[in-house]
């Protein structure tokens, strides 16, 4: 039996071959194989929990958007209309967010996974951006899916529209990044429970359900505009109506740098973590 | 293969690693044995390069892990304390998935992990999820990723910590498999009978520091006697007693539940003893260990 070294394609010459860079110490270029960790674990164990995520969206554009909507004056799909952006960009935010908190929360103290991923040759730059990869992937797919029920509903006016599906992915992104950084502070579920805590007002005062202009004074509604939820629901309205234009590049700008800032901080919370 | 010299690890105040000197050469098997908190762990994960160390020298392969990280951990097999299996995988998926983070190709990957799941006795179980496996295949499973990509160092940190016996010796028997092909072997452990059986060379840790260096033979030699005659009083009776035996064998070690006797003939020594009238409640008359090593070293047992 050949334990040492028999091919040439050892796991020392692969990982040889990225010695020269300036990255080698925390990233090996293979977060793929994270990636597909994940798919294996999907089929394995969590197909029912990736499944229900597609849901949440639909069953708010079904109570909020013609529930409420009917209660209203002019067309019962008019409502339902506003609310739409919101509820993808939301969803984009909340599967991003599970993601990042609890399944990370979990993978890093319970199941020790990421400790095992630092004992082979990948870096903690890899498992990030595998991670994040798959918060991503997720809510690709439930973009896609969102879309493929909305769109016959007539409820996408522009276009434009079909750009929300990459503004999903963007917005996962950024809150993903940063998400997992927060995650790696985070000791037990009382602290998790924290993570609600902040995103769940956010939800309900990003102006997902009514025009906050119309609503609150002038300085409450530049502490909204501020923070990420409000963008992420500018940036997919704006897309969804087709009124697009500079601010659309703002919102987009924005997430780019969340998620540049996200990922140096989550690295940085790995390598702390994991090679200290 | 592995040179430390002053290696030193700290975590705030506490000083878990405290300036040590060592060397693993090719194809030994080198142990590193010690009571719970005595560095051990701390040790590996610093040879592991999955801690930085705080200062000294350590170099891996002629290469240093705080710079090199994933290179050098693409040389070694790790085999953690607690089995941290993908409990979300199946087994064969556990193996699969692991040699992918190495890189390793698919069709060099599908190869070994036949000859893994032979080696570590799990062809029946390669479908099944980790939470169907015994505690023993659980740690079969972990030394058999740890081989994916044909290391040329395992690191082992306390193999058979919460095995029971016949788990520990099907284990044991891999191992020594392994070394027989020339894989280098470092491990750590609490258990003298596991050390003496494993390593060809060990360091005795306490506190963060290095007591002693050799084979099992020659620490025995060196640090205790050939035989060692262990007398029970009752405990009430040990301290007692102890003074009536000044002067019977090489050296007298008072326990809390008996005395042991350091001599190089045990039976020779239980005689006099009778002769002076005391009636040990019970005798043994046993070969020196590495326990006897450290509890010389140390004045303390290893298991406490």
């Amino acid at each position: 039996m050949s334990i040492i070294n028999a091919t040439v394609d050892t796991a020392v010459a692969i990982a040889e071959r990225r010695s020269n860079k300036a990255t080698a110490g925390v990233y090996a270029g293979r977060s793929g194989s994270v990636l597909m960790r994940n798919f294996y674990a999907l089929k394995t164990s969590n197909a029912v929990a990736v499944i229900s995520g597609f849901f949440e969206p639909v069953l708010y554009l079904l109570s909020f958007g013609y529930g409420i909507g009917s209660l209203m004056e002019g067309e019962a799909s008019a409502y339902a209309m506003y609310i739409m952006p919101a509820l993808l960009a939301t969803s984009a935010m909340n599967g991003a967010i599970y993601d990042s908190t609890w399944n990370v929360y979990f993978k890093m103290h319970f199941g020790k996974l990421y400790q095992s991923m630092m004992s082979t040759s990948l870096g903690p730059l890899d498992v990030a951006l595998g991670e994040i990869g798959w918060a991503l992937l997720r809510g690709l797919v439930y973009a896609i899916g969102f879309m493929i029920v909305v769109t016959p509903l007539g409820l996408v006016t522009s276009w434009w529209g079909l750009m929300a599906i990459p503004a999903a992915v963007l917005i996962a992104f950024g809150f993903a990044s940063v998400g997992m950084g927060v995650t790696s502070y985070l000791k037990n579920f009382q602290q998790m429970n924290w993570v609600n805590f902040v995103l769940l007002p956010m939800f309900l005062f990003s102006g997902a359900f009514f025009d906050i202009t119309k609503a609150y004074p002038d300085f409450i509604v530049w502490i909204i505009q501020a923070l990420p939820l409000w963008q992420a629901i500018e940036l997919v309205r704006g897309l969804m109506t087709g009124a697009v234009g500079l601010a659309t590049l703002g919102h987009v700008l924005y997430f780019v740098v969340m998620i540049v800032v996200g990922l140096v901080f989550t690295t940085k919370r790995l390598t702390a973590l994991f090679l200290r | 293969m592995i040179v430390a010299s002053k290696l030193t690890k700290t975590y705030g105040e506490f000083v878990a690693v405290d300036g040590i000197d060592f060397e693993v050469k090719r194809g030994e098997s080198f142990g590193i044995l010690g009571p719970n908190g005595a560095g051990k762990s701390t040790t590996m994960k610093m040879i592991a390069a999955t801690s930085q160390r705080t200062s000294g020298e350590l170099v891996i392969l002629g290469k240093d892990p705080d710079k090199k990280g994933p290179e050098i951990r693409a040389h070694l097999g790790v085999v953690p304390q607690q089995d941290l299996v993908d409990r979300e995988l199946k087994v064969w998926e556990n193996l699969y998935v692991y040699g992918r983070y190495f890189g390793l190709k698919r069709g060099f990957i599908l190869k070994k992990i036949e000859e893994l799941l032979d080696f570590a006795q799990l062809q029946e179980k390669r479908n099944s999820k980790t939470d169907e496996l015994s505690g023993g295949m659980k740690r079969r499973l972990t030394i058999a990723r740890g081989l994916i990509n044909e290391p040329e160092i395992l690191l082992l940190d306390e193999p058979t910590t919460g095995l029971d016996p016949q788990a520990r010796h099907i284990l044991w028997d891999r191992l020594f498999r392994l070394k027989e092909v020339g894989v280098t072997l470092v491990i750590t452990t609490h258990y003298m009978d596991e050390a003496e059986q494993l390593c060809d060379r060990l360091v005795v840790m306490d506190k963060g520091k290095i007591m002693a260096e050799g084979s099992p033979a020659e620490l025995i030699k060196k640090y205790s006697s050939k035989e060692v005659l262990e007398v029970r009083f009752g405990s009430a009776n040990n301290e007692q007693v102890a003074k009536d035996l000044a002067g019977i064998g090489e050296r007298l070690e008072i326990l809390p539940d008996r005395i042991l006797v350091y001599s190089a003939n045990g039976e020779k020594e239980l005689e006099k003893i009778v002769k002076k009238g005391l009636k040990p409640v019970t005798s043994l008359v046993r070969r020196s260990s590495l326990e006897d090593v450290f509890l010389r070293l140390t004045g303390r047992s290893l298991v406490e």
